[in-house]
């Protein structure tokens, strides 16, 4: 019975513990940024994106005409974007520099040259 | 599996390791470079005409640099066994009437070779935009086999799905028809896109690539040649070496090396600089396959 009660305790107080790192987790982490990315053929707007490193963002993408990719290669990250939806992906920067993004689906004959920048400065 | 570009070295050292050897162009006999080893058979790879391009400062000859080339694969001294262009035969286009007129007129010009042994496959400009339904007209399938010689050549399609994804169906064809082949067996294989990661910055990949890399892994001998990125690139994926081919409309910068994929001026001191084609010699023993890169003009 002793060790029963030994027992409920210890996992009692690991409760309240757990609880109060994970509430202190959540304090700590900072809340995400949120970019609205509008894609048309054949351009994003905006096409040039300043980050900081280390914050987190989502980017919230529209289409206002035919699907779109929208990839960012040095993050590993992708969607696609469906007119009349808005997609979100989120990332957290972890290295500084220039990195582009880009439509990864083929959407007409300015394609090629649909692209943007995001900056990440410390 | 080690991913790695070629030195020109290794094309050398890696001949009588079934690897491959680069010829110049520059000095023999078009059509008999290698005569004197007598090669199994030969075969031309064309790619990237994009006909209906027009812009005069990248390629102010838009309209005559096809023709050039297919005068000069009538003019090799022995003709190849067969011709293969490997995508991007007309420049994009959103009007699907326009499409098919450009794709009248490429085919028109292509006909004026004189090997009639010409095989097609499309590129994304082609094909993404109906998923292959205009090149179906006027080509046929987008993804096929066929044996030459004891070589087993496989076409794979990476440009049909907009998103640049060969897809499920045809990774199943793929594992299913290299079921069929001898491990040992000679296979050649013809992409659009490069099938590994060669820059994905500039779009130069194809998403479930490395899918159609681990089914080709399987085989001991399986060379890749394929289009798309309009210069030479030779890269090796664990023992599959890749070989990208010359365009017939304008030249690319070499990945990465300026902000954006954009096509390289005409230069008048050194007119069609960049472009060109190319003749592949399949030799049986050791397995291996020569390229000799032609210029235009």
């Amino acid at each position: 019975m002793q060790a029963e009660r030994r027992r409920l305790l210890y996992a009692g107080s690991a409760a309240v513990v757990l609880a109060c790192v994970g509430r202190m987790t959540a304090l700590a982490q900072p809340k995400p940024r949120i970019v609205a990315i509008a894609a048309r053929k054949f351009t994003y707007e905006p096409d040039e994106i300043i980050l900081k490193l280390n914050e987190p963002v989502i980017f919230r993408l529209t289409t206002a005409d035919v699907v779109m990719g929208f990839s960012i290669p040095d993050f590993a990250t992708r969607a696609t974007i469906i007119p009349g939806q808005v997609t979100e992906v989120a990332i957290t920067p972890t290295k500084v520099g220039e990195f582009t993004f880009l439509c990864d689906v083929f959407c007409g004959s300015g394609h090629e040259n649909m692209d943007g920048m995001l900056r990440v400065v410390a | 599996m080690e991913n790695r570009p070629f030195s020109r070295r290794e094309f050398i050292k890696l001949a009588g390791l079934g690897g491959v050897v680069v010829v110049s162009g520059c000095a023999s006999t078009k059509g008999s470079s290698m005569a004197d080893s007598e090669p199994d058979f030969y075969f031309v790879q064309l790619s990237d005409c994009h006909w209906g391009f027009e812009d005069p400062v990248v390629n102010p000859d838009a309209g005559g640099t096809l023709k050039k080339a297919v005068a000069a694969v009538n003019g090799m001294a022995r003709p190849p066994d067969f011709i293969m262009f490997t995508g991007d035969l007309t420049h994009t286009t959103d009007d699907p009437k326009e499409r098919r007129r450009r794709l009248t007129e490429f085919r028109e010009i292509a006909g004026g070779l004189k090997v009639k042994d010409v095989r097609y496959m499309p590129g994304e400009h082609d094909a993404s935009l109906d998923n292959g339904k205009a090149f179906k007209e006027f080509f046929g399938a987008t993804h096929y086999t066929f044996d030459h010689k004891g070589v087993h050549f496989i076409v794979i399609d990476n440009v049909s799905d907009p998103t640049a994804a060969i897809g499920d169906e045809q990774l199943q064809w793929l594992r299913e028809d290299l079921e069929k082949q001898p491990r040992d067996a000679r296979i050649v294989v013809f992409t659009h896109r490069p099938l590994f990661d060669l820059y994905p910055q500039w779009d130069w990949a194809t998403r479930d690539g490395a899918q159609a890399i681990a089914l080709l892994q399987t085989h001991d001998n399986v060379t890749v040649f394929y289009g798309h990125i309009h210069q030479e690139n030779h890269f090796m994926t664990g023992r599959i070496a890749h070989h990208s081919a010359k365009g017939l409309m304008f030249a690319l910068p070499v990945a990465g090396s300026q902000p954006r994929r954009l096509p390289v001026k005409w230069d008048a001191s050194a007119p069609y600089k960049g472009l060109g084609y190319r003749e592949v010699e399949a030799e049986r023993t050791p397995v291996s396959y020569a390229i000799t890169e032609w210029p235009v003009a």
